[in-house]
């Protein structure tokens, strides 16, 4: 049988959306993904879409087990996902989220690193309009953060590739060896930014509480999992992902319970959650990597399902915080009953899905005697239980009565929550054909007597513990600092030292302002002559510039097989050309001068894009 | 049955009763746990019943002061405008 490449449907299908409109609009919608369901669902095995490319082999199509199953639950997430968004009336936001799950598709179907990699920034971009689409000033301005933080992955990720590339001259997609070579480690940080470990996941928990309600569902679906499936692809067995990964499972516990934002609560429970697999793909077993695979399976699926109850609640009440929440139980039963069935699931009870694929990464940490991951996880998973099902219900569905009467939210909303819940519930009493697709043979059986006990136990007592300490942790009106602050307030901080001695001159500073107006002036002047005459400042510029506008040029570059070497040349010598800046600094000379203002004039356009 | 369901948990009398029923839940629950086949124990809490409803309230209470206390004494919670200053 011939095969079709699935994202076709969407990433060219949402060129349609703005000229359909009512009803019509409202069934290409469904009908799209419900076509890209069958496509995956009728794959084989096999690799397809072979093109030649600069005498390396482009894949679009590398079918195996692995990549059908995120083909599966990616599939059915945007027939979720579009299906909670049926009422809303932005084309672009349909538009967008066409985008994002074609790219991410075509990211988990991508057999080498260039196709990979463009669907990869599709995917940064797309998502970003998501963010934007509030049309709010700190929407907008969480969306320029997340873009930026998405670039800068963007950039390390491709030159990780190029590196690769010089190095082995493959550009295949596949099991990377652990050489500790800048390559590996560049590429390793475009992975695990999207993967949202901490200290590169500040982008996550910042720009989805900012993103329209409807679009956080595809987020939390889409950019952490697509990084999953590459990490279990190219890293399985870095030993550095265990503890990465342990330690984000209780980062974000930590940050859960300081939270008063419902969605950002939810937002921090993902880099705990994504934290498992990311456990799972160090240790890199058969039974690790099959726990991890299950996991974002299961995980995709109830994680939606919260963030399609938190966003029932916003987008009915028109609040967000904890605080301003609480006694909706009266109005909104149903959405409460669903959003349960998505908390049971993350906290892995006994019967929903997350008991069947959390469980596994938990054995397997028990296989390989890991005592320390497997008791740091276990009371992460405590945590997990005392947020995403007790604190964050109990404050908005019940605790004080807010007096908020809102009504159950529209009725495609609910239709989307009940298809997640359903599944989770499915999965849960039934494991047997999630276990069947996994990429490896499972032996391990999730119902057995110690094992059901055992958990029952630990989340029954969490609830007693959250009970006899909820004056403890009554929600507070407060924001939590992360590590987003260093580009938020960090600006700020490097500004405060550059005024401050200007300001304790004051009297000088008219005198401080001729001399370096003057000699600005002169040395913008001497630079603009050296940019065409100096082969340094211009390498540098030519780099800088091809690095960072890389994404666009790179895409162009593609149908040119000259200027690709010209990339990896401009790269290789924007390395000689730097170590040449840094020794000439020290010369006085004019035109390095000009590099450093050129410098700070970054620093400030990003100070006043954060300010 | 919604309206069943609220109706129960707007009367405060039953709240009582679901009190009850947690804690009879809670007596099972380590009961029950005593007398399952513990066949894989990999490390050596594994065999101790009981165990998992102890770690769960231990996390459970660990969790919950650090955090705050994190958040409190560490400087992590600020104030809500924290950013537009």
């Amino acid at each position: 049988m011939s095969w079709f490449h699935p994202s076709i449907f969407l990433i060219f299908g949402a060129f349609l959306i703005p000229f359909l409109s009512g009803r019509v609009l409202k069934a290409y919608l469904v009908m799209i993904p419900a076509l890209v369901i069958m496509t995956i669902f009728l794959m084989s095995p096999g690799t397809y879409w072979i093109y030649n490319f600069l005498g390396n082999e482009i894949i679009f199509g590398k079918v195996d087990k692995l990549s059908l199953i995120f083909g599966y639950v990616f599939s059915i997430m945007s027939l979720i996902g579009i299906t909670y968004a049926l009422h809303v009336e932005d084309k672009g936001q349909h538009m967008a989220g066409f985008l994002y799950m074609g790219s991410s598709i075509g990211v988990t179907f991508a057999g080498d690193y260039f196709t990979l990699f463009i669907f990869w920034e599709i995917m940064a971009f797309a998502s970003a309009y998501l963010v934007f689409a509030r049309r709010e000033k700190k929407a907008v301005e969480a969306g320029f953060r997340y873009i930026l933080v998405h670039i800068f992955g963007g950039v390390c990720l491709l030159g990780g590739i190029i590196l690769r590339y010089i190095g082995t001259g493959s550009l295949l997609f596949g099991p990377i060896e652990h050489d500790s070579s800048l390559a590996f480690y560049l590429i390793l940080i475009g992975f695990i930014l999207n993967a949202a470990v901490p200290p590169l996941h500040a982008w996550l928990t910042d720009a989805y509480p900012e993103a329209t309600v409807t679009g956080a569902v595809f987020m939390s679906a889409f950019t952490t999992k697509t990084a999953v499936y590459v990490l279990v692809r190219a890293f399985p067995g870095t030993e550095i992902l265990v503890w990465l990964g342990t330690m984000m499972a209780l980062y974000g516990v930590v940050y859960a319970v300081l939270e008063n934002d419902a969605r950002r609560l939810l937002a921090y429970h993902i880099v705990s959650q994504v934290g498992y697999m990311v456990t799972g793909v160090g240790m890199g077993t058969e039974m690790a990597l099959n726990g991890s695979v299950s996991h974002a399976f299961a995980h995709i699926l109830y994680k939606a399902l919260l963030f399609m109850g938190a966003g029932a609640v916003i987008h009915m009440t028109g609040k967000r915080k904890l605080t301003e929440l609480g006694g909706i139980y009266k109005t909104m039963p149903l959405t409460f009953t669903l959003y349960m069935i998505g908390g049971f699931a993350i906290s892995a009870f006994p019967l929903f899905s997350g008991f069947v694929s959390k469980s596994m990464v938990v054995a397997a940490a028990s296989h390989e005697h890991r005592p320390f991951v497997m008791l740091l996880l276990t009371m992460a998973s405590s945590g997990t239980f005392l947020h995403t099902g007790l604190k964050l219900p109990y404050y908005m569905f019940f605790g004080k009565d807010s007096g908020i009467r809102a009504k159950e939210p529209p009725t495609n909303m609910l239709i989307a929550m009940g298809m997640a819940a359903f599944l989770c519930i499915g999965i849960g009493v039934f494991p047997g054909p999630l276990y069947s697709v996994l990429p490896y043979e499972v032996h391990f059986d999730p119902y057995t007597g110690d094992h059901v006990t055992g958990a029952l136990g630990m989340l029954m007592f969490t609830a007693l513990g959250f009970f006899m300490l909820l004056k403890r942790l009554e929600p507070e009106p407060t924001i939590s600092i992360d590590a987003d602050w260093f580009y938020r307030k960090g600006s700020r901080v490097f500004m405060w030292v550059a005024n401050k001695p200007i300001a304790a001159y004051e009297g000088y500073i008219g005198e401080i302002y001729n001399l370096w107006f003057t000699n600005l002036t002169l040395k913008l002047s001497d630079f603009l002559w050296r940019v065409f005459d100096s082969r340094i400042i211009d390498g540098i510029v030519n780099s800088v510039a091809s690095i960072y506008l890389g994404i666009t040029s790179f895409v162009w570059r593609i149908f040119d097989v000259r200027v690709i070497d010209g990339l990896v040349n401009n790269f290789a010598e924007f390395w000689i050309d730097f170590g040449g800046v840094a020794r000439l600094s020290q010369t006085g000379r004019v035109r390095n001068y000009a590099f450093f203002m050129l410098l700070g004039g970054g620093i400030l356009i990003s100070y006043y894009l954060f300010r | 049955m919604i309206k069943r369901f609220i109706d129960f948990i707007d009367n405060a009398e039953n709240i009582k009763k679901t009190r009850k029923l947690f804690y009879i839940i809670l007596i099972l629950v380590i009961f029950s746990d005593f007398f399952v086949h513990r066949e894989h124990a990999a490390f050596f809490w594994d065999k101790i019943p009981g165990w998992g409803a102890l770690y769960g309230f231990i996390s459970c209470v660990l969790i919950i002061i650090v955090s705050k206390f994190i958040g409190h004494q560490g400087g992590v919670m600020k104030d809500e405008n924290y950013y537009d200053k």
